[in-house]
């Protein structure tokens, strides 16, 4: 198992040194002169060129990959070419508000979603199954920061009972509550909706199965053939369908956040790419891809804790 | 000989609705499983044997209901239980063991558990007795390190063995009669033998009612005590092994014992039954074995009305015009 994880984490390294390509290489082509945005408004066009000389952007492109990459390899992301800050004591400041919206949203998607595929699944073809489908229909088609500006509207400016937009507070106290619910909620609605979708397809199949035939011949009330019986089984899919969601709320998240005014890596990107900050954008999409590689990690060892037929070398 | 009868089946007819059509797949069944007996119920695929313990456990597919009839377990008629009481009667009265072990027991849940769910809800013993117990009945189906298997997964058996561990978990609830769903189908020959074997033994001191689904005929001689033929949802025929065996009247049961191999014999001449099982949409006047019965052509009985049960012989019925007639089949 250690030495699963060991490799996975090579494999992690390599996954980010092409990404770090990929990021470096569209940036270098994307329209737009790094060394005027760093040399402010009112340079001159030798204040330019001796800027362009000092981030070393006059030499050729392989020399400057290089030299980036070897700064990556030794954890420097670069710095900010508006406030000459580190790029990395910039997004660590910024990376708690981040996760702390999109683990909320998971959480909501989770709590809200998968109970709610199960109750359509037991009550199949029925009136209970077929509004929480079309439910789960409108929840994967709203778009997120629509559904921020429907909530806010509602639940901010009409009843007035959860603040507008920030948030300095972690989930778990009462003033973070309050202050992530309606992000998390605009932000976790389309996961929501897929869990219910899958859950309710994947406890369809279960349900059908030999072995909860057996629980039921065993004797066992409906209520623990499906919590004990089906449920366990059912998670498999949905587990997967967890960790690409998580990837689409790292990247919703960068919506949301501006639509919540949020001070996380999502608006900091924004930010970034407004001002043409490219060092900055460079560092943000290589952290966000960082994060999606391990969280496809722990989902594959979340797999052995559910199912024991799982096992990695 | 009545308080003798742990299951009693009167006249029980079920049906499936399909595209909003009814569909009778059972008709007018009715059989009894004795304490200490093994009843076979022989067929072909879908004549309604699988259906008919569905009926017995109340777990039809939701298309399907009982439109009539009587199951009678423990002296309750299980037709007229609503689906909470059912709950009480399931494992506790009647054990159940299906045909794929490979896909009978929970993959993600332990054997232990499995088999301590079982025993604790209806032995009502604490979880340590419950261990104990589910070692004991391991034994008994004989698997060696019972301990040990408690820990394992499914996959970690063969199907063999988890069709060992089926029937071990069943039978600790000390059910009153065990319902076998072809439960040797799935497995090879000398496994089968061994589970045979297994189930005849435990016969003896388990003091249940067996009642055996299967549509082979081999396993049918090892086991049966007493055989019910079923033919496109019709009892044709029951008697006890000998009557069936040696003596078969109904046209049908005659062409299945003629359809079995003899390795005795040098010759290997196998007749089959001519034509093909009728679909459970076809409409057959009479009886429905008429269209593919040799005898039935020169009988217009056989095609207008559906026979009867007739008691030829003490336990031996049959439900065939001709079987009475001195045209008989078997004469």
């Amino acid at each position: 198992m250690g030495k699963y994880i060991l490799k996975r984490i090579c494999i992690m390294i390599l996954m980010l040194i092409g990404m770090s390509f990929i990021v470096f290489a569209s940036m270098y082509l994307a329209p737009g002169d790094p060394a005027e945005i760093a040399a402010g408004p009112s340079a001159t066009a030798e204040e330019i060129e001796i800027m362009r000389a000092y981030l070393g952007l006059d030499k050729p492109f392989w020399t400057q990959y290089i030299s980036y990459l070897t700064n990556l390899l030794h954890g420097n992301l670069g710095t900010s070419l508006i406030t000459r800050q580190p790029i990395w004591s910039e997004l660590s400041i910024r990376i708690p508000n981040t996760l702390n919206l999109a683990v909320a949203a998971m959480i909501f998607a989770c709590v809200l979603g998968i109970p709610l595929g199960i109750i359509a699944a037991i009550n199949k073809d029925t009136a209970v199954d077929n509004a929480l489908t079309t439910l789960s229909l409108f929840g994967i088609s709203v778009p997120n920061f629509w559904l921020g500006s429907i909530l806010i509207l509602f639940f901010c400016v009409k009843l007035g009972v959860f603040p507008t937009g920030g948030m300095d507070h972690y989930f778990w106290t009462a003033i973070g509550f309050s202050q992530v619910f309606l992000p998390a909620m605009s932000l976790g609605m389309q996961s929501a909706a897929s869990f219910t979708r899958i859950g309710r397809s994947s406890m369809l199949d279960v349900l059908q199965s030999d072995y909860v035939r057996t629980a039921r011949a065993k004797g066992l009330r409906e209520k623990a053939v499906v919590l004990i019986h089906a449920l366990k089984n059912a998670l498999i899919p949905i587990v997967t369908q967890m960790g690409t969601s998580f990837g689409g709320l790292l990247s919703g998240a960068i919506v949301t956040e501006q639509v919540f005014a949020i001070n996380g890596i999502g608006s900091y990107l924004i930010n970034a790419i407004n001002q043409r900050n490219y060092t900055a954008v460079q560092g943000t999409v290589l952290l966000i891809a960082a994060m999606f590689i391990s969280i496809n990690l722990i989902v594959d060892l979340l797999y052995c804790v559910i199912d024991p037929r799982i096992k990695y070398e | 000989m009545e308080n003798d009868k742990v299951l009693d089946v009167k006249n029980l007819t079920a049906a499936f609705s399909i595209r909003k059509k009814e569909y009778e797949v059972l008709h007018d069944i009715s059989f009894s499983v004795r304490r200490n007996e093994t009843l076979c119920v022989v067929g072909e695929s879908g004549c309604g044997k699988s259906v008919t313990t569905l009926c017995i456990m109340q777990l039809l597919p939701k298309n399907g209901h009982i439109t009539g009839g009587e199951i009678i377990l423990d002296g309750t008629d299980l037709t007229k239980l609503s689906k909470k009481d059912i709950v009480k009667f399931r494992g506790k009265k009647m054990g159940m063991i299906f045909q794929e072990p490979m896909t009978a027991l929970n993959p993600l849940l332990t054997i232990g558990f499995q088999m301590k769910e079982m025993i604790k809800l209806h032995r009502g013993v604490d979880n340590k007795e419950a261990e104990r117990i589910a070692v004991e009945y391991l034994k008994k189906v004989g698997i060696a390190n019972p301990e040990s298997r408690l820990k394992q997964y499914t996959f970690e058996l063969s199907g063999g063995l988890r069709q060992r561990v089926m029937i071990a978990m069943m039978l600790s609830a000390r059910p009153d009669l065990l319902i076998a769903d072809e439960p040797t189908t799935a497995l090879d020959v000398t496994i089968q033998r061994q589970v045979l074997n297994l189930l005849n033994d435990l016969k003896k001191d388990m003091n249940a009612g067996i009642l055996f689904i299967t549509h082979d005929l081999g396993v049918v001689s090892e086991i049966a005590d007493r055989i019910v033929v079923l033919y496109a949802g019709r009892k044709v025929e029951e008697g006890t092994t000998e009557q069936i065996f040696n003596d078969p009247r109904h046209p049908y049961t005659i062409g299945l014992m003629k359809a079995v191999p003899d390795v005795d014999s040098d010759e290997y001449n196998i007749e089959p039954i001519p034509g093909t099982f009728p679909n459970i949409t076809e409409e057959i006047p009479g009886c429905r074995f008429s269209p593919r019965c040799p005898y039935a052509g020169s009988c217009k009985l056989c095609t207008t009305e559906a026979p009867e049960g007739v008691e030829v012989e003490e336990g031996h019925f049959v439900a065939c015009h001709l079987a009475l007639r001195k045209e008989s089949p078997n004469e």
